[in-house]
């Protein structure tokens, strides 16, 4: 069982998100509702995963952001996957600029669906990413005539949207109804485009992107 | 116009000015002597022309009251006369600035109506009685300086028509014009050294003295200020009502219609879980896309109310996060030592937010850059594009309410957006509330 830490202030929700998890084989290491007992519990409890709230007490402001990435300062690589009311492209970027992966940043909403959530947990447990379709729509919605970004035909554009979600080659298939062999022609040519090196890691595919965005940013 | 401080950064001035090159220089500066010259002898004319049509005005005030048959021309002179001294008092005003530094204020109450009802207020305004005596002062300060330069060009001639009066009159009296050559050039030498000095003073000492005439009583200044405030609080309190109209109704028309058909689906989805549970399953797959639609309405309605990230964040990180969703790359540098109080930083942030999207809009730019510091205990925001320009406010309602916004705060809108660009907008505000 893979152990978690919760970290959400609400205790409506922090109810809801142990009750979830641990119906979908999570072990709850511990519960808290700031950031110094999150980081103290990473210590105390060495949790596999943490899905951490960005809105903290004592401000209220992005505690939860800063105390992930003072725990994945600590601890390199520990996953980390933040659930907000909303999702900011500056906030992805800040989490993502380590490059150490097992990062997810999702909207609270996503919740509601259950089996892609807990998904999504695990995905970030094992070292991959789930980026909220939101902050890929911010991203493919900034179009300016002057980056490669708008030289991919709609279907890429479909298949960079999934692919940042950090979902592998066979979802993306399975999600648009099209062979393997397919996904991967239109991830080449979406490298091509924008003029990036192909590389098979979930992850890193993200971190390219992201890296390549926020650089004409 | 007042003219605003304002150090653009290098970068962006050398790619908006192309260099001229060296053989047009001479023709440059002289077409802008030129110009000078022409636009001071035009200002200085028309200034002399009104300074002559007033004065006479004034005097014809009293002339008038003379006789019982012309009293009634009293009223009507003296209004003429505050009327026409008004662009004169304006004019002067800014030739005390330049002179001694010192900003004199314009402070007239208000005037709405039809021009005859005008009269009344024109005439009760403290405002219009300071200008009149500005006038008077003018006009004798002014009749002095002619005498002066009439006694000054008086001389020089004496001496030149001596020598004449004695070739022409052989009379008894002759030679005694003689006497005028060295009267004269004593005269001269006396008035030039004693007024010498004094004379190049005399611009100086009348701005000085204009200025104390002109400037504006405490409590008129505070009169004005008081106006002002009442008239942008207006504004103020109606787009807020505005504001909170529309979050009312997109709130019942939107989330909470969503959570009563979620409601509605859930209630049905119990009912039906016995005796037909694939129903059920589907109107619970119905709720839960209710429900989610319902927290991205509310969401966009947060983000437009208060941006979150504005909340955690500060004015630097939720600008930033704008030109990370900007489709003109967009430089920012926001250098701000600590957090401003949040109304400020909500107006700022929606001031900026409105001029990044009329850019997008509008500009047709390339690139842009916002600039956000503090200076002599105000704030000062920069926002400048390489687009083609032509910005302006009468047409556009975006930068009316940047204006508005900036208003309740009283902040100064500037806005420079010659055809053919660029656009620089500029704004400057008190730093507390």
């Amino acid at each position: 069982m893979t152990s978690v830490v919760v970290v959400e202030d609400l205790l409506l929700l922090q109810d809801g998100l142990i009750r979830l998890l641990s119906t979908n084989g999570f072990e709850i290491a511990a519960a808290v509702d700031n950031g110094p007992a999150f980081l103290e519990a990473l210590e105390a409890h060495r949790p596999e995963v943490a899905v951490v709230d960005v809105r903290l007490p004592p401000t209220f402001t992005d505690e939860g952001l800063r105390a992930a990435i003072e725990a994945r300062r600590r601890r390199p690589g520990f996953p980390v996957l933040i659930l907000s009311q909303y999702v900011e492209q500056l906030y992805a970027r800040e989490l993502l600029s380590d490059g150490a992966g097992g990062v997810g940043y999702l909207l609270k909403d996503r919740v509601g669906d259950v089996r892609q959530f807990v998904e999504a947990v695990q995905r970030v447990a094992g070292g991959g990413t789930a980026m909220d379709p939101e902050v890929i729509a911010q991203i493919l919605a900034r179009r300016s005539r002057r980056t490669p970004l708008a030289e991919l035909t709609p279907r890429e554009h479909e298949v960079l949207a999934l692919m940042a979600e950090g979902r592998t080659n066979a979802a993306i298939a399975r999600r648009l109804v099209i062979t393997s062999k397919a996904v991967s022609k239109h991830i080449a040519r979406i490298f091509d485009k924008l003029g990036l090196p192909p590389s098979d890691d979930d992850h890193r595919r993200v971190l390219a992107v992201l890296a390549y965005l926020n650089s004409n940013g | 116009m007042s003219t605003i401080p304002f150090r653009p950064t290098d970068s962006g001035r050398r790619g908006a000015v192309p260099m001229r090159p060296a053989y047009l220089r001479p023709a440059v500066a002289v077409a802008r002597f030129v110009g000078l010259v022409l636009a001071g002898g035009i200002i200085g004319g028309v200034a002399a022309w009104l300074l002559g049509a007033s004065l006479l005005m004034l005097l014809l005030v009293p002339v008038a009251l003379l006789s019982p048959r012309t009293r009634w021309l009293g009223v009507p002179f003296l209004a003429v006369t505050a009327w026409l001294v008004r662009p004169l008092a304006w004019l002067e005003r800014h030739r005390v600035r330049l002179m001694t530094g010192t900003r004199v204020q314009a402070a007239y109450l208000p005037m709405r109506g039809p021009r005859p009802a005008r009269v009344r207020p024109l005439l009760g305004d403290p405002g219009t009685w300071r200008d009149l005596a500005w006038l008077a002062t003018a006009g004798v300060t002014g009749a002095l300086s002619v005498a002066d330069l009439a006694v000054l060009a008086a001389c020089p001639a004496l001496v030149v028509a001596a020598p004449f009066w004695v070739a022409f009159d052989h009379g008894p009296h002759g030679l005694r014009a003689l006497v005028l050559i060295p009267l004269g050039v004593a005269c001269l030498v006396a008035a030039w050294r004693g007024g010498g000095g004094r004379r190049r003073r005399v611009p100086l000492e009348t701005a000085r003295l204009s200025g104390r005439l002109l400037a504006p009583s405490d409590s008129a200044r505070l009169r004005a200020q008081m106006e002002h405030l009442a008239e942008t609080r207006d504004e103020t309190v109606d787009a807020r009502a505005a504001e909170l109209r529309r979050i009312e109704r997109d709130l019942h028309d939107g989330a909470q219609a969503r959570l009563v058909s979620l409601t509605m689906s859930l209630g049905m989805a119990e009912e039906e879980f016995d005796r037909r549970p694939e129903a059920a399953r589907q109107l619970v797959a119905e709720a839960r896309a209710s429900a989610r639609t319902a927290l991205n309405e509310l969401r966009h309605l947060v983000r437009g109310i208060q941006p979150p990230v504005l909340t955690e964040r500060g004015l630097g990180g939720a600008v930033e996060a704008l030109a990370l969703a900007s489709a003109v790359p967009l430089e920012v540098n926001v250098a701000l030592d600590e957090r401003l109080p949040a109304p400020l930083e909500s107006a700022l942030y929606f001031v900026i937010a409105e001029a990044i999207a009329n850019i997008a809009r509008h500009s047709h730019a390339s690139w842009a850059f916002v600039r956000l510091w503090e200076e002599q205990g105000r704030l000062r925001l920069m926002v400048h594009d390489d687009g083609h320009g032509g910005a302006d406010p009468a047409r556009g309602s975006g930068l009316r309410g940047i204006e508005r916004r900036l208003a309740a705060f009283d902040g100064r809108l500037t806005l420079s957006s010659p055809a053919g660009g660029p656009t620089e907008l500029f704004a400057e505000l008190p730093c507390r509330l």
